[in-house]
């Protein structure tokens, strides 16, 4: 448990926690995008290099702002300080949360527990040598796993036309 | 050292870092070496991006019949400082309504993301002050983040107009990310390597006296092109500065910004543009080589600054000619004319490299990008009547 | 669609950059206050009285008539006639102002005094660049701050002045022909 991890990991779950409990929505959409940019900063710090940086680029640079789009398109702005805050209301709200973290909770913990690098006794993993990290995946993307790269680029492309079909049509009702 | 004078003087930054680390206990020696790399930083590109307002503020004046500032300091050199105090004198005017931690947050958040860029970039020879695996990745990641607090300034001011200025810069810079990361990924895939300091390196073979930098090919001059254009409009600079130009009609994002905040938004805005403009020196011009074999004896942090400057200088000089793009013809260009062109600038690349060295490539390369520029060039004017302009009733 | 617009742009620019450092009428600002632009002839700001010869007092050619006083739109002249008399360029005895004041904080630059005036005594200044930190009593000018003299005023306003002169002449050319038959009379008698 080195110091970079307990930062990263207090920041991540600080964000987390700060974008369930922030009064007004657009603060906690910027509390997510921090707990996602300590997610980003655990991958680097694992040494995992394009995972992070594409985390970043991905989710900070991206999703974030199709959020935060979402939100100022919509009336979600307003409608969050009008909220149920009945006794009842916020009692059945949180139980159900709690309810779902702890499924979420014990299947990945499971899934963790059970894993081949944690079972495999430590003195045979190896450290892969982020030099090569790179190569490596760039090699796999397109050897081993062209197809489902191929399938992703389809899907995208799918979303894109639909995208541009969903704008289009609005012209004609428009007129 | 037995190295010769011309080497010493090249790495005579390295060397002087290595020096003051080895003065510093063992355990602290990467901390203190990467403190330096950061200093350096701190203290060059703020004290380049002074000196970047008057030289703009002189060149926009002589381009236009006039002259600059020239009362501050001899011809007007010492302007920024007088900028500098009287921004920093200035009465910090928040709105009541705004939300202050956003508000105070966002031109810190862009001028942190606009130092980080700088980490990745060679400045010389084996002075990158990081040398990541994923140099460019890191860069564009970084880049992103100052989308978001360009939304923050905008949000945050409580202000229609300053909101509606922050979507549509942040719809310009999602729209021209595109072309910008597809005309580096065809240097990339010339290199074979994410790492910068690798690009850099790759590029600074000579054959005969010419260098073997990218833009010196067919692909990589119109990849060279197309990235600049999209760093003008990444930057907010003319002709894309719709977002601040609006300012002088209804509102920016930065409009409720006042005094030191505002100083650090143009801090900010400059510094992406040094850092663009020397992540495009990087993947096309070459980095830090020297233009030619017979050059090679001035030192190379010399050359990326010089290259450095005159991109700067094309910068004022596109501010000072083009006037500027209006929403629509923005996203058109972005998405009509410059994201197919970047895609047959990757495809271009690929084949320059397939192909065997000869005139034959030369010509395959250079008709692949040509033949299509000019159909497409044509086909987007079709059904646009682009001349004098003509009144149905004033005449 | 090809960029040749951009290029012909960018070649202007470029040629408007380099050109002004070597072509000095490219430049056509004018660097106050270290150069100044010259004034168009009939140029005008505030009132100025006027004297001739060298001496303020004997050669002022005001004589207290008030019509500038009473014609001043915003009422900014102050005038006091003296008590006594002096001649004047025709050699008549005259009043004189005592107290000529001029708020030039109120005046509105109209030239009603100028063009009301009788006696060619009062004309517009040119000077601009006049401000001051005395809120109270720097902008009320005395009769020895207005007064200037007929060369000043030749070098201004150079056509106005020749004119003016011309027509004193004439005036004082008649007074001397009256004066001589008469003088010529007062000889004959005695």
């Amino acid at each position: 448990m080195s110091l970079s991890f307990l930062i990263l990991a207090l920041l991540t779950l600080g964000g987390a926690v700060a974008a369930m409990t922030l009064h007004r929505l657009v603060h906690c959409v910027l509390a997510l995008t921090v707990a996602l940019a300590g997610l980003a900063g655990l991958y680097l710090n694992l040494g995992a290099q394009f995972v992070g940086l594409a985390q970043i680029l991905v989710y900070v640079g991206a999703v974030a702002i199709l959020i935060v789009f979402a939100v100022l398109l919509t009336r979600g702005a307003e409608i969050a300080s009008q909220m149920d805050s009945s006794r009842q209301g916020r009692f059945s709200a949180l139980a159900g949360g709690v309810a779902t973290a702890a499924a979420v909770f014990a299947v990945l913990a499971w899934v963790v527990l059970h894993s081949p690098t944690l079972s495999a006794p430590a003195a045979t993993m190896t450290q892969v040598a982020p030099q090569a990290a790179m190569q490596q995946i760039g090699d796999a993307l397109m050897r081993r796993y062209v197809l489902p790269l191929e399938v992703m680029g389809l899907m995208l492309t799918a979303a894109l036309i639909g995208a541009v079909i969903l704008a289009l049509e609005e012209k004609p009702e428009a007129q | 050292m037995t190295q010769a004078p011309v080497q010493q003087l090249d790495q005579i930054f390295v060397m002087l870092k290595h020096w003051l680390v080895g003065y510093v206990p063992a355990a602290a020696q990467p901390v203190v070496s990467s403190l330096l790399s950061v200093v350096a930083i701190l203290a060059l590109f703020p004290a380049l991006f002074a000196f970047t307002t008057v030289l703009e503020r002189k060149g926009l004046g002589r381009m236009q019949n006039r002259y600059g500032p020239n009362r501050v300091g001899p011809f007007g050199l010492l302007q920024p400082l007088a900028d500098g105090i009287k921004s920093l004198t200035k009465e910090d005017v928040v709105p009541r309504t705004a939300d202050k931690a956003v508000h105070f947050m966002a031109p810190l958040l862009l001028v942190a993301a606009s130092f980080l860029a700088y980490a990745v970039l060679p400045v010389g020879r084996n002075m990158a002050a990081v040398n990541l695996d994923a140099g460019v990745l890191y860069f564009f990641a970084v880049g992103a983040v100052a989308e978001l607090a360009v939304f923050m300034a905008g949000w945050s001011s409580h202000n229609k107009y300053s909101l509606l200025g922050a979507m549509r810069a942040i719809a310009q810079m999602i729209s021209y990310e595109v072309p910008l990361i597809l005309s580096s990924l065809a240097v990339i895939m010339a290199a074979g390597s994410l790492s910068t300091v690798e690009i850099a390196g790759r590029q600074a073979g000579y054959s005969g006296i010419w260098p073997h930098w990218y833009v010196l090919t067919p692909w990589g001059l119109a990849g060279f092109l197309l990235f600049m254009i999209a760093a003008t409009a990444e930057t907010n600079r003319s002709p894309f500065d719709l977002p601040e130009g609006e300012s002088e009609i209804i509102a920016g994002y930065y409009t409720e910004y006042s005094g030191f905040k505002f100083a650090l938004f143009f801090l900010g805005e400059y510094l992406g543009m040094f850092a663009i403009s020397g992540l495009g020196i990087t993947l096309f011009l070459g980095g830090w080589s020297a233009p030619f074999s017979f050059l090679t004896w001035i030192p190379s942090w010399i050359w990326f600054f010089a290259k450095l400057l005159a991109l700067i200088a094309v910068f004022i000089w596109m501010r000072g000619t083009l006037p500027r793009l209006r929403m629509d013809q923005l996203m058109n260009f972005a998405w009509k004319f410059m994201l197919p062109m970047a895609l047959l600038v990757m495809v271009s690349a690929g084949v320059w490299r397939f192909l065997p060295h000869g005139v034959l490539r030369w010509i395959v390369c250079f008709v692949m990008i040509a033949v299509p520029y000019v159909l497409l060039g044509r086909g987007l004017l079709q059904g646009k009547k682009i001349g004098k302009r003509t009144y149905r009733f004033a005449e | 669609m090809l960029g040749e617009g951009i290029v012909k742009g960018l070649a202007e620019t470029a040629r408007n950059f380099l050109g002004s450092f070597v072509d000095e009428e490219r430049l056509t600002t004018v660097e106050y206050p270290e150069e100044r632009l010259p004034q168009a002839e009939a140029a005008r700001n505030f009132p100025f009285l006027i004297y001739d010869g060298d001496d303020a007092e004997k050669g002022l050619r005001c004589v207290a008539c008030q019509i500038c006083e009473k014609e001043c739109p915003p009422r900014c002249i102050h005038i006091e006639k003296s008590k006594d008399k002096k001649p004047d360029y025709v050699g008549k005895q005259q009043f004189y102002p005592a107290v000529f004041d001029i708020d030039v904080s109120v005046c509105m630059s109209c030239q009603i005094c100028v063009e009301v005036c009788p006696f060619e005594a009062i004309r517009m200044d040119t000077q601009f660049e006049l401000s001051t930190d005395d809120r109270f009593g720097g902008l009320l000018w005395t009769k020895a701050e207005l007064a200037k003299t007929n060369e000043y005023y030749h070098s201004i306003h150079p056509t106005e002045a020749g004119e003016t002169d011309a027509r004193l002449d004439e005036e004082k050319a008649k007074v001397a022909a009256k004066a001589k038959p008469a003088e010529a009379e007062m000889q004959a008698k005695a």
